[in-house]
């Protein structure tokens, strides 16, 4: 692996381009992520949005090489310049927790009930760095625990995971992601299993994770005030594609896309006064029965004919690439409002 | 059960409750213990020869002969107490081959699937389709009579439980986060195997196993209760029983063999019970 290529554009981190991930069904595949590409740079948090069957976890899954038996992905994924979509296992398995590493939704079921907290720290170490002592394991695993905050970590390293509570748990697997210091890191909704106060605690360590360590995080969730408070960038993922992508204060300011201007206008609001919570009207499309033209089109209130005749182009603003026939002519703003 | 333990849970001395479920582990824990000693230790204080006439044929009991003697005038005690030298081997033995024999072909089944998972379990599923007693019979019979023989036809009978038992927890077991999160830190397939998967899958293996000494002491002495197994002049208990059966008025001929067969079952039974209360997370004891 040729690390750092002496090109003239500085290389991102991650680069993921035209990934299509086909799932089989009874009749032929279904292409559950249609194509989507995104970039994240080093030391960046990209936060990826979208409702469930978006196919933003599957994209992260594609990235680790841990798609579920059957799924077929194409396209390229290229991880510090190195091409890494059908990597053979055994390389795939020296980048996984080492060079990129993930943190799952709830991490009531993320450890080994019958390993010490300190002992499945450790494990992670010692997969890529099996040359150290079982001292100085220990002692990087003691670090790495007073990382991520745990109280009294001398004392901790010898507990299982049930004498812990979900939000110490979580940052014990946040520590186990980062042991081996990754580039990446791909966060599957932390925060989702927990309670608000812990929430504000994981933001807290991500946030100092990627200060300190330069790591980046892939954000995927479904929480547009995580996403807020935590990314640098935003990718609104719609049903298997890329409806917008671009800076985050850019895309809340000023949504181009109508799936976000709805998804921002359905975060309720303490200050708005409304009788009636706002929601996009009809359901994502399901797999089987993807419709032709833009994939929003059904649901959009702006909808024309030819959105439902061909795939809008991207058209790019400054910083945000857009995906919608109308980008150009919509003020979303202003027009969410009107459409309610 | 669990229920019922609480209703009928008493304090017998401040600070220390007495729990059905106690009394049954102390129960049995008692029976398996005596039985052991008895077996290790029955040549050094025998109160008669074991094969060898004691008194009169028949006797009912009396206080030289506590459970009678049988029709070849042998001490029916002294012979009972022997047999605990033959049921108590034959069951560590069959187990000690079948579990081990199960786990792994089970765990091969679960973890690896595919062609192993189908070859193993449905070579499993054939041996099971047979009534367990029928097939050891069968078995049994055809290597002849003997208590070898007995062991490796029940050995047969045994394996495909393990089997099954082990790759339904690995299958289980394979499917949580945790098994993930290992295959995302980077683990290898066996290491995952070994560290992550198996240390998750004993607890069911050991109840059972524990149950199942029982089950296998009642097999082996129905195969030697019909011939097939230990010899005359053996002492084995279904053996004995069956010699009790022949003199069917001399009631106690079969009654401390039976008795033996009957107390080391239950104990078992009640010995894996409570290992389940204290194993099985979804068993929830009373406080």
């Amino acid at each position: 692996m040729k690390i750092g290529d002496m090109t003239a554009i500085p290389e991102p981190l991650l680069e993921v381009r035209d990934l299509r991930i086909a799932i089989p069904g009874r009749q032929g595949e279904h292409l559950a992520v249609a194509n989507i590409g995104f970039t994240v740079a080093s030391g960046e948090i990209l936060g990826l949005v979208g409702e469930s069957g978006s196919g933003k976890s599957l994209s992260m899954l594609a990235v680790m090489g841990l798609l579920p038996a059957g799924m077929r992905a194409s396209g390229s994924i290229r991880f510090k310049g190195q091409e890494i979509l059908g990597l053979p296992e055994r390389q795939m398995r020296r980048l996984r927790g080492g060079r990129i590493a993930m943190i799952f939704q709830d991490p009531m079921t993320a450890l080994n009930p019958v390993l010490t907290l300190g002992a499945q720290i450790v494990e992670t170490i010692e997969l890529h760095n099996p040359s150290l002592s079982s001292r100085e394991l220990r002692n990087r695993a003691i670090e790495l625990m007073e990382l991520v905050a745990i109280p009294a970590p001398d004392k901790r390293f010898d507990q299982y995971p049930h004498e812990f509570s979900g939000g110490m748990r979580q940052r014990i697997v946040i520590a186990i992601a980062v042991a081996n210091d990754p580039d990446l890191l791909i966060a599957d909704e932390p925060t989702t299993a927990l309670d608000v106060t812990i929430q504000a605690q994981i933001v807290d360590i991500l946030n100092r994770l990627r200060r300190e360590k330069g790591v980046a995080i892939a954000l995927i969730t479904h929480d547009l005030g995580l996403v807020a408070g935590l990314a640098d960038r935003i990718a609104i993922l719609y049903a298997g594609r890329i409806a917008e992508c671009g800076e985050i204060g850019a895309v809340f300011q000023r949504p181009r896309h109508p799936y976000t201007a709805g998804l921002l206008a359905a975060v309720p609001s303490i200050d708005a006064d409304v009788a009636r919570l706002y929601a996009i009207r009809g359901t994502p499309p399901s797999l089987a029965d993807r419709p032709p033209g833009c994939q929003f089109n059904p649901r959009c209130p702006f909808a024309l004919p030819r959105c439902a005749e061909y795939n809008p182009e991207f058209r790019r603003f400054g910083e945000t690439v857009v995906a919608c026939h109308r980008a150009e002519e919509l003020n979303l703003a202003s027009d969410t409002a009107d459409a309610r | 059960m669990t229920v019922a333990a609480s209703l009928k849970s008493k304090s017998i001395w401040p600070g220390i409750t007495l729990r059905w479920s106690s009394a049954t582990l102390i129960f049995a824990l008692f029976v398996i213990i005596s039985f052991i000693v008895i077996a290790v230790t029955i040549p050094l204080w025998s109160p008669y020869d074991p094969v060898g006439m004691a008194g009169r044929r028949l006797q009912p009991p009396s206080a030289l002969h506590w459970c009678g003697t049988d029709a070849l005038g042998r001490d029916v005690l002294t012979r009972a107490l022997w047999g605990t030298r033959y049921s108590l081997p034959i069951a560590v033995f069959v187990l000690g081959v079948a579990v081990p024999v199960g786990v792994l072909l089970g765990t091969a089944a679960g973890f690896f699937g595919g062609i192993i998972d189908n070859a193993v379990m449905r070579l499993a599923d054939v041996t099971l389709a047979f009534p367990p007693v029928l097939l050891a019979m069968a078995i049994a019979a055809s290597l002849g009579p003997g208590l070898v023989n007995t062991a490796v036809a029940l050995i047969i009978v045994w394996w495909p439980i393990y089997a099954r038992l082990m790759r339904a927890q690995v299958l289980n077991v394979k499917k949580l986060d945790h098994v993930d999160a290992a295959v995302i830190a980077g683990a290898g397939r066996f290491r995952i195997l070994f560290k992550h998967i198996m240390p998750l899958c004993w607890s069911p293996i050991l109840v059972n196993t524990t149950m199942d000494v029982g089950l296998v002491i009642l097999l082996a002495s129905g195969l030697s209760f019909i011939g097939l197994g230990a010899q005359p002049p053996a002492p084995e208990w279904g053996q004995m029983v069956a010699e009790g059966a022949s003199n069917f008025y001399s009631w106690w001929i079969a009654l401390a063999p039976g008795m033996a067969i009957f107390l080391i079952s239950i104990s078992s039974n009640f010995l894996g019970d409570a290992l389940r209360d204290v194993l099985d997370p979804q068993v929830k004891l009373p406080a």
